[in-house]
């Protein structure tokens, strides 16, 4: 073959692009990001921009993204107590018939437009229309009427009173957007290029894959320590300990606890586990067995919770006896049901059960959906055949329990996970038991006499004691068998200051470099 | 007679595939779950479900839903997805050069791999070299592809961290692409970082979907090799003074690869599926990936989308083979 100065130099060339391909290929930057870039290996995927509208606005799972690009008219502290977001200031007139709202001065849009009182009345009023789309519009947002705005001054007729309005405006749905760029670009343009008021602006999203953020560096509440953001959709479990345990993510959370024990005790991680804001519980239905109240007595009585934490979840769990976590606003640490095995016999006995001739009927349970849920619940059968309950156990996947609870068909127990970051007794035990409540299982008059008139209560104080009463009522009476507080384990970097949540977010915003 | 029969073979399809529709449609709505429920959470009044019951038009009977899904089929339309709120046919579209650039991906190292142990194998016949092919395939067949992934994530993404773990593509990379096809197109734009950004990301997840394929096609191939290498042609072979691997090349192989071509092509439906598992556990963000998201939120319409897209390529993937046996195989040419 006849070498020439032209096809040399073709060939030096092909070698020279062949040999730098291992050096492209083995780049620094192909195993992971590092610096002033914070990698979160998430445990959700997240569907879509917009979180006030749709089935994943109300997936709590998804709010911590949310929470990095837009702002919540209210904010939250780590403990679950309200503080001051876009709103600096709230609250209703004397006979609560009308609200009144603050915009923080200087808080301004990603594009540097001012947020303004009416861009407030935009997002209420939006939220409350039925056309929109937000789930909890029609009984929450559609509670304020006639809104409008005198420069940062926001007002309101209050067409049903609802006690946790304000709260609601820090939880699912309570989210603001900018109404001049949402009107121009429509909501397939905000889904491709969304903007918000938050800490992060959205840079680049991988439906499926990844966000990428960057700092909005004029954000209201300061610089963020990080300028750049990267949530990784990892949704599967072994992938995101991979991911923490190779170093190409700082952040994950939601791993098995014996992981959890056994990653943070590694060198250059830690950890922390913090109480959330979500109750295991049963729901008892009345019907069959479950209308016999010394059989719901001793079915709650049996249940040694404190075991189950201890042996099923390595400890990681708060037994409670309520639809109240301890960091709950009506949360009242005196009502105790304790572990009873023998009175639930002797209460078994009186109705004609015993372990020779067990009261039978069927618990349904989840497998998979939540940490150990069905491990739990084979402890609690366990538990139950101890003292004279056969329940057999049907697996069912969690939209079936939604279908079956909205048509209150669900089985005498069945097992669940309630969230309620806001802490408001209405949105735990009102929700979760009051009978017209398309979500509630239980459904006697006696307790919806008791719930009815709280829903309007408009004095404070006596609409917590009002929910004690409740709560107490209903753990003397065995109206459903709370379990435990979920723990929610974050691993993190070493050199990371991290703040957990209790409403189970894993903020970029909040999280820096030690030191 | 050729055109015939590969058109005959693409009609024959199109029951297949209304097959497909109607099997799909029917299984997922009796199967338990009640999409709305899912999509409306905690809070919704039975009005608010009525109201999108209706506007997903789930509150009309099977068949009256059955006829407008058919109907909108034979427009194009795969209808709006129920939890992205997004045409599922740009859904699709967005994920489907992900899938495909992976699994052709991991096609080829299956079947340059699998040739290879089979004409190494064939050609040390009873000997060592063989012993050793049959057990690592008999150890690869046994061991299922998503148990391969999570084993080279453990080895090679953490134990000795060597190799991208996560993704499509190294995440410092910045890429605007227009076809979703990152390999190609990157490489025609002469961004070689993202091209092989892209390869280095794609070798994880596209031999574990490769190892089950190749370990197949290379135990198919040989056996089959062995048999063709003692036909009256390949002695005639011999006795030219051909060496054994010229036989074995030359003469042997064009005819061992029909098995061995067909049951890839079983084979290759099987790698397809199992991007569902990969792509989940490798975040990356195909039509698999998808469709596992699809089925948690009961997202009825996207699921329906996704499996008549593997439906679809299923199909053309054993059009595809039929094609190559009959350009293989003369009888099927001249039949």
């Amino acid at each position: 073959m006849k070498i020439d100065r032209r096809s040399f130099l073709q060939y030096s060339g092909a070698v020279s692009a062949a040999s730098s391909l291992p050096a492209i290929l083995m780049s620094p930057g192909a195993l992971g990001a590092s610096g002033d870039t914070l990698t979160i290996a998430y445990n959700v995927s997240l569907p879509n921009w917009d979180p006030t509208v749709g089935l994943s606005s109300v997936n709590p799972g998804l709010q911590s993204i949310w929470k990095s690009v837009f702002d919540q008219y209210i904010d939250q502290h780590p403990d679950l107590t309200f503080k001051a977001g876009v709103l600096t200031k709230w609250g209703w007139n004397s006979d609560k018939t009308k609200v009144h709202m603050t915009v923080r001065d200087g808080a301004t849009w990603q594009d540097g437009q001012p947020i303004t009182g009416e861009d407030i009345v935009w997002n209420l009023k939006r939220a409350g229309h039925p056309d929109t789309g937000n789930p909890v519009g029609g009984f929450i947002w559609a509670s304020l009427g006639n809104l409008s705005a005198n420069g940062n001054e926001v007002t309101g007729d209050v067409n049903q009173y609802t006690p946790d309005i304000f709260k609601w405006m820090s939880f699912l749905t309570g989210y603001i957007l900018p109404p001049h760029y949402h009107d121009k670009v429509g909501a397939e343009g905000f889904e491709k290029n969304p903007l918000g008021s938050g800490p992060y602006k959205v840079k680049e999203f991988v439906r499926g894959s990844f966000v990428r953020l960057e700092a909005y560096d004029d954000y209201w509440g300061g610089k963020p320590a990080f300028k750049n953001v990267i949530f990784k959709f990892v949704t599967d479990v072994s992938s995101r300990i991979a991911e923490i345990e190779s170093g190409s993510s700082d952040i994950t959370l939601a791993v098995p606890f014996e992981e959890y024990d056994r990653l943070s005790q590694k060198s250059g991680l830690t950890g922390v586990t913090t109480p959330v804001s979500d109750i295991a519980m049963i729901f008892f239905n009345d019907v069959g067995p479950m209308e016999d109240p010394n059989v719901r007595k001793a079915a709650v009585h049996a249940v040694d919770k404190e075991a189950i934490v201890k042996r099923l979840l390595r400890g990681y769990g708060v037994p409670l006896s309520t639809l109240q976590a301890p960091e709950y606003t009506a949360y009242d640490s005196s009502i105790v049901v304790d572990h009873n095995p023998e009175l639930a016999k002797e209460l078994l006995a009186k109705s004609g059960y015993s372990t020779d001739n067990p009261v039978k009927f069927t618990i349904q349970t989840t497998r998979g959906y939540l940490p150990k849920d069905y491990e739990v619940i084979q402890a609690v059968v366990g538990m139950w055949r101890k003292v004279g309950i056969e329940a057999e156990i049907e697996v069912y996947e969690v939209a079936k329990h939604y279908e079956l609870r909205a048509q209150d068909t669900l089985a005498p127990a069945a097992f669940y996970n309630w969230g309620n970051s806001i802490g408001d007794p209405g949105t735990s035990t009102g929700h979760a038991m009051f009978g017209p409540s398309p979500h509630s299982t239980w459904d006697t008059d006696d307790l919806d006499g008791m719930i009815g008139p709280l829903w309007g209560e408009k004095d404070e104080d006596k609409r917590i004691a009002g929910w004690k009463k409740v709560d107490r009522y209903i753990a003397e009476n065995a109206y459903v068998l709370p379990l435990y507080q979920q723990v929610q384990p974050v691993l993190y970097k070493s050199d990371l200051a991290f703040t957990s949540h209790g409403a189970n977010y894993v903020l970029p915003f909040t999280t820096r470099p030690k030191g | 007679m050729t055109t015939r029969y590969l058109l005959n073979r693409l009609l024959l399809a199109l029951p297949t595939l209304f097959g497909v529709v109607t099997v799909v449609f029917i299984l997922l709505r009796v199967v338990p779950g009640d999409p709305i429920a899912m999509m409306t959470g905690p809070g919704a009044t039975p009005e608010d479900i009525q109201h999108l019951r209706a506007h997903y038009g789930l509150d009309r009977s099977l068949s009256a839903q059955f006829v407008i899904y058919l109907g909108q089929l034979a427009m194009g339309d795969l209808g709006t997805s129920i939890s992205l709120r997004q045409d599922v046919g740009e859904l699709i579209l967005g994920r489907l050069p992900v899938t495909l650039e992976l699994t052709v991906f991991a096609m080829l190292i299956a079947i340059g791999c699998g040739v290879c142990l089979a004409i190494v194998g064939s050609y040390w016949r009873s000997r060592w070299p063989e012993a050793i092919i049959d057990s690592v395939i008999g150890i690869i067949v046994a061991i299922p592809d998503f148990l391969w992934a999570l084993a080279f994530i453990l080895i090679l993404g953490v134990v000795i961290p060597v190799m991208p773990i996560f993704g499509r593509l190294d995440l410092a990379l910045e890429y605007q692409s227009y076809t979703e096809f990152y390999l190609i197109e990157s490489a025609l734009r002469g961004r070689f970082d993202v091209t092989g950004s892209v390869l280095w990301h794609m070798i994880l997840p596209g031999v574990a979907l490769a190892l089950p394929l190749m370990a197949v096609g290379a135990r198919v191939l040989k056996s089959s090799l062995n048999v063709e290498m003692t036909q009256d042609y390949a002695a005639l072979a011999h006795t030219k003074g051909f060496s054994r691997l010229q036989v074995i090349l030359k003469e042997a192989l064009r005819n061992a690869l029909i098995p061995a071509v067909t049951l890839t092509g079983v084979q290759l439906t099987f790698l397809i599926g199992g991007t569902v598992l990969i792509e989940r556990i490798f975040g990356y963000p195909g039509l698999g990936n998808m469709a596992i998201d699809a089925v948690i939120n009961r997202d009825l319409p996207l699921i329906q989308g996704i499996i008549i897209t593997f439906a679809i390529i299923f199909i053309l993937v054993n059009f595809l083979i039929d094609l190559i046996n009959t350009i293989l195989n003369p009888r099927l040419r001249d039949g």
